[in-house]
């Protein structure tokens, strides 16, 4: 059983392997002449001011929260879409009062414009 | 093989092992390379172009020109930047986009591990690809790669729950997260009318567009929209650490063609009973779905921000509920089989 998984284990390494590789690759091959004005961040034809990292839009803050919940929800469903031929109208009625009460929380987050983007 | 295998001893698994992860990597890196070629040829083509003709007969040595032009290209880092995370994004984008072949069946035999939890290991893998953006942008420490991230990662989480629902459609059908399982419960007398893509049709729909989003590809490339904040989280990356992101790029969109193919357009299976089966069928369901996104792109005008995001939550949530909903009712009826 364990010894599937050591593919994939093994796998990630070589995906790893093969993002790190080409990046020494261009560090040994590619020229390294550096100045100043080369390594300024980038922007449009003027001296880039302040720190790029301000405050930015509370939605994409929300919209990560809201992320979490439907994905923990999603997991739960993954289990119960596997074997809901078993365990029939109780396993069914059981997650439609599951997804109910979901329903109402994303419809009071719809209601409060926490999906408007203007 | 034999000698090889008492030559090596307990070394033996894992070189074997390694050998075929080679021979997955190799034909998909090559394919990497070439859907590249394809996308400026195809596109090109549908706008009247040459496309890229110069390099090697009708172009097809392009790809390694730009490769190797990538290769020789001095890697900037910013002042400003984290340097450790601005080099380990590349790398964290890259890897989940390969690591997730691990489980992808390419016949009913030829897969390299085939595990129980295959589907749900390719969701958890493949949503470690969204770290490699937000790191990006946030390492860069520049303002539009900062922007572009944010609108990325916004986008890709958002589309992530719409396909994530969808994905719950094809497992109430198959009742298995084995991917070998899912397109073995595909096969029956009547073909390509068997596969999921028919009883699933408004999740199929879902899940190839969710698919396009994910990818930040056009329609819905406003992360890098060129013409606002230039190329959104990768704007300060440039030779190998940019081709890393491109690369990624290119392989994600090969995988999420490969998964559409498993999951609803019945993998490796014949569309008429009386033909054979086997990987051409699959190579061929790729190449179509790889065509769309190319099509896509050459076709749509790219939406606006607010509209995908009402797209991904107000339309693609409540529509994959819905049926999810109706088609769990329908399986407790005699009706059930429609959905097997």
């Amino acid at each position: 059983m364990l010894e599937n998984y050591f593919p994939v284990l093994l796998f990630i390494l070589v995906g790893l392997a093969i993002g790190v590789i080409p990046m020494l690759a261009g560090w040994l091959l590619a020229p390294s002449r550096p100045d100043s004005e080369k390594l300024s961040p980038y922007e449009c034809g003027f001296e880039a001011f302040e720190d790029a990292r301000m405050k930015f839009d509370v939605r994409y803050y929300l919209v990560a929260i809201l992320f979490i919940l439907f994905d923990l929800e999603i997991a739960f469903l993954f289990p119960w879409a596997v074997v809901l031929g078993e365990i029939g109208l109780f396993g069914f009625v059981s997650m439609v009062i599951f997804l109910a009460i979901l329903v109402v929380g994303f419809a009071y987050e719809w209601m409060k414009g926490a999906l408007e983007w203007e | 093989m034999e000698f090889f295998q008492e030559l090596l001893g307990p070394a033996w698994t894992p070189v074997w092992t390694l050998a075929k992860i080679v021979a997955i990597v190799a034909p998909l890196m090559i394919g990497v390379a070439y859907l590249t070629y394809a996308e400026r040829r195809i596109i090109g083509f549908m706008q009247v172009r040459l496309g890229c003709n110069r390099v090697g007969p009708f172009g097809l040595l392009q790809p390694i020109a730009d490769g190797l032009k990538l290769m020789f290209k001095e890697i900037v880092i910013p002042t400003g930047a984290s340097r450790g995370l601005y080099i380990l994004a590349p790398v964290l984008a890259m890897a989940p986009a390969l690591a997730a072949w691990a489980v992808i069946p390419f016949t009913d035999t030829l897969v390299l591990a085939n595990i129980d939890a295959g589907l749900l290991y390719i969701m958890a893998v493949t949503s470690m690809g969204v770290y490699g953006v937000v790191l990006a942008g946030w390492a860069s420490n520049s303002k539009y790669a900062f922007l572009g991230s944010m609108r990325s990662a916004a986008q890709i989480v958002s589309y992530e729950i719409a396909m994530g629902f969808a994905l719950v459609g094809v497992l109430m059908s198959a009742q298995s997260l084995n991917l070998v399982d899912i397109v073995n419960g595909q096969k029956g007398e009547w073909g390509m009318l068997e596969w999921y893509f028919l009883p699933l049709f408004p999740l199929f729909l879902v899940y190839l567009i969710s698919g396009v989003a994910e990818l930040n590809r056009a329609p819905f490339d406003v992360a890098e929209g060129e013409s606002e904040i230039v190329a959104g989280f990768h704007v300060d990356y440039s030779g190998m650490a940019f081709a890393i992101f491109f690369l990624a790029e290119y392989a994600n969109m090969i995988l999420v063609a490969t998964l559409t193919s498993l999951l609803f357009l019945g993998g490796w299976l014949s569309p008429v009973p009386f033909l054979p089966d086997g990987f051409h069928w699959l190579a061929a369901k790729i190449a179509f779905v790889l065509f769309l996104f190319l099509w896509f792109r050459a076709t749509f005008p790219r939406y606006r921000y607010d509209q995908i995001m009402r797209l991904g939550w107000k339309v693609f949530i409540p529509v994959t509920l819905v049926w999810l909903v109706l088609m769990g009712a329908v399986m407790q009826t005699p009706l059930g089989y429609l959905f097997h």
